[in-house]
């Protein structure tokens, strides 16, 4: 064994995976698990919980593996994590945890994330349920939206013994875990809806098909249903489009309505009703994370696929893994390019799309360096289908519809980092709803200082 | 779940359902909508509400087959339950948030096309239960095809049927009678269309000519209703707006009809492929190339 490289994942291979919606990555069993956790130093001072969002006990758990205590070390992961099997699946280790690991100062890092993995999947497989409050509070919480910031701030106060109820407005709870990463990165039925069973088996309750802002406010739930905080989870789900000429073309659509279609309706399966447009040669604007699971999709959808991202590879937002995974796939990646226009045929539909050439400015005082188009460098795609994936922001309706919440000009609510309260007594935010988009782990981190904010201002009441 | 209380064919290929949805019920106001899936595999739709009844916690909508999902809708019977059924969705009618007093001052005009009168149906009735008086024009292609007639009577002030056909009522189109009562001395304040996009296009083109204001509720295609996708997207003059937020309802006189039209087709062979499925069943081997049975 070569203590300076982890353990190899076993994965689908790129020609097979291409063609299928199946889980890329198959995970470490036991054995590899084992000799993984092997690599571990057991730091004093360990690094890698500081990296970890919602401080996970990493030597902790990670040593119970390597003496084949796997319970013990689910039990271990959920005193900070309600969703491991996604959270092992979808955090951006290299800058988090595996990214303050000292095993990668000289070679490569602990596989933290495959172990996590290993762990949630094991325990899964094995009927192990995280552990519910044995005393009941006499308060009552609800949860708007059931996304990672959402469930995890329901989880951990049910652990406290809470009367908590979630309300979802999509018909499936789970939030982008559900309706946008796709299914070869994070199994719906086998991964999602277990780990979402688990929250429920702590006691939680959720309504779906409750879009809160229209079917009642925040103040009907305080005032009328005996609601005594709140937590708002409703994540970034606004998509962003350019505002270039074409953009309303048959063909053109957001990311999240390529993947809600695919992943929430199942549209890539034969006996679902919700159609998608397979496209033959297709166009994915931007370059982050659900840039890459959008063009993944479309080429598994039977597409030839263009990333096409304005800065360089090294620019590129998306977790390093996915690129990577993209390329072996076959996506071609048309970097330091931008969209001018898009070419729309005499019945409507798109035909193709223009597109300058961009070079990388001097850097500014950020120190990022924009990219500046190059004068007459314009040039066209032949394209069927293009996908927007330009960022989200967060739809308006809670806080327009919520009396003396604070949001700010980008309309995020306003809510403190430490505990997640808002303008409003009693109600508390976290997630995408307060930052903007960002990842899965972070709005864990915000549901669970909520959680903690929360049962400060119920206990003190 | 949400469980059928009523179920009553309005005309062919025309439904109507009461569905017990008590949040629904309790926040609904005229010009809203709802997204139905009936089932796990079903596709999320969405229709206008054309009734609710806070009490018994219903909630009335109308469709028509127009494709696979909305035919296999059909075989839902009372009794039967909606797997999901969420709402309210989208802004009320504006006329909801105007004093009743203005309204009263109002000469307002409706014109329903086809199942168009469902949602027209609560806005003339939240008038009548507010004391104001409108003009309604309802058509359809032909007589069998009318809906809601005498429900509509019981809260119009002056109630105009119109068939395309002349088989009922004044023949000709919702437009021509619009331009006759014009014509013989009657003023309006505003028209409210809803019906088929084509139809709207065309009342907004007269109406522009009559200087009417005019309000239309657009109908494109939508996933979530929630404003999460954009597949609602409708250019409103120079800007680009959402329908399941921003509307449905919008400035008719605004309205780029012609690209919403084309954006409506964008399923079209989708659409047509999953209802020759339906329909054929297991002798469906056509290689329509969506089933894999030209493979």
């Amino acid at each position: 064994m070569d203590v300076w490289k982890k353990v190899p994942v076993r994965e689908q291979e790129p020609q097979v995976r291409a063609t299928n919606f199946e889980e890329v990555c198959l995970g470490y069993n036991k054995e590899e698990a084992m000799e993984e956790a092997e690599r571990c130093l057991n730091c004093k001072n360990a690094q890698c919980v500081k990296g970890c969002p919602v401080a996970i006990d990493i030597p902790g758990f990670v040593g119970q593996i390597k003496e084949g205590r796997f319970e013990e070390a689910y039990q271990t992961i959920s005193k900070s994590s309600a969703l491991p099997a996604v959270c092992g699946r979808v955090c951006p280790q290299e800058s988090q945890c595996e990214g303050k690991c000292v095993r990668g100062v000289k070679g490569e890092p602990v596989s933290i994330g495959k172990l996590e993995r290993f762990t949630a999947d094991w325990a899964r497989e094995n009927n192990i349920k995280p552990q519910p409050a044995t005393e009941k509070k006499d308060h009552k919480v609800a949860v708007i939206g059931s996304g990672p910031a959402g469930l995890t701030c329901a989880g951990d106060l049910a652990k406290m013994g809470y009367d908590v109820t979630i309300f979802e407005a999509l018909h499936e709870p789970g939030g982008v875990l559900i309706y946008g990463i796709p299914e070869f990165r994070l199994p719906k039925n086998d991964v999602v809806a277990k780990e979402i069973e688990n929250v429920k088996s702590l006691g939680v309750k959720i309504e779906t098909n409750v879009v809160i802002g229209k079917a009642g406010t925040i103040d009907e739930l305080m005032e009328e249903e005996g609601f005594e905080a709140v937590f708002i989870g409703s994540g970034a789900g606004l998509p962003r489009f350019m505002g270039i000429p074409g953009e309303q073309a048959n063909g053109v659509f957001s990311a999240n309505e390529f993947l809600t279609r695919n992943n929430l309706m199942k549209a890539f399966k034969e006996e679902y009703d919700t159609p998608i447009m397979k496209g033959k040669k297709v166009a994915v604007v931007g370059g982050g994370n659900v840039a890459m699971d959008a063009a993944r999709t479309a080429l598994r959808l039977g597409a030839e696929v263009h990333v096409v991202y304005r800065r360089s590879e090294a620019e590129l937002p998306a977790r390093v893994e996915e690129v990577h995974h993209a390329k072996e796939e076959g996506i071609i990646f048309d970097l330091l390019t931008n969209p001018v226009e898009i070419l729309v045929d005499d019945n409507g539909w798109v035909r193709g799309m223009t597109c300058i050439r961009m070079e990388l400015g001097e850097p500014d005082e950020s120190g990022r360096r924009s990219p500046v188009e190059i004068p007459g460098s314009e040039f066209d795609l032949d394209l069927d289908t293009v996908i927007m994936s330009l960022g989200t922001s967060p739809n308006p309706l809670i806080s327009s519809t919520t009396k003396g919440l604070d949001v700010n000009r980008r309309k995020c609510i306003v809510a403190e980092e430490e505990n997640g309260a808002t303008s409003k007594p009693g109600v508390f935010a976290g997630g995408d709803a307060v930052t903007g988009a960002a990842t899965v782990i972070l709005a864990m981190g915000a549901g669970k200082a909520a959680a903690k904010g929360i049962d400060e201002y119920l206990s003190g009441k | 779940m949400y469980p059928i209380v009523k179920k009553r064919k309005l005309a062919d290929k025309i439904f109507l359902m009461d569905v017990k949805a008590p949040r629904v019920a309790r926040s609904c106001l005229p010009g809203q909508f709802v997204i139905v899936k009936m089932d796990e595999e079903g596709e999320r739709i969405p229709l206008t509400i054309c009734d609710y009844d806070q009490e018994a916690g219903t909630v009335t909508i109308v469709f028509q087959i127009v494709g696979a999902s909305t035919q296999r809708m059909e075989t839902l019977e009372e009794g039967d339950v909606f797997q999901d059924f969420v709402g309210p969705l989208g802004c009320a009618s504006e006329l909801t948030e105007t004093p009743v007093e203005e309204l009263k001052q109002k000469k307002i005009v409706f014109i329903a096309g086809g199942v168009g009168t469902a949602p027209v149906y609560p806005q003339v009735k939240w008038l009548h239960e507010q004391g104001v008086s409108c003009d309604v024009i309802m058509g359809s292609k032909t007589k069998d095809l009318l809906i809601l007639e005498e429900e509509m009577r019981a809260v119009a002030g002056n109630l105009h049927v119109t068939t395309d056909d002349g088989s009922y009522g004044f023949h000709g189109m919702g437009t021509n009678q619009l331009e006759e009562l014009v014509q013989n001395g009657n003023t309006y304040d505003l028209c409210i269309a809803i019906g088929p996009m084509i139809m709207m296009k065309f009342v907004c083109l007269l109406t522009k000519k009559l200087e009417i204001p005019t309000i239309v509720s657009l109908n494109p295609t939508m996933v979530d209703g929630t404003g999460m996708c954009g597949a609602c997207r409708v250019t409103v003059g120079d800007q680009v707006k959402f329908a399941c937020v921003d509307g449905p309802e919008f400035d008719g006189h605004l309205v780029d009809f012609d690209q919403a039209m084309k954006r409506q087709q964008m399923y079209k062979t989708e659409e047509g492929r999953s209802m020759l499925k339906l329909t054929e069943g297991d002798t469906h081997h056509g290689g329509c190339g969506h089933c894999g049975g030209d493979r």
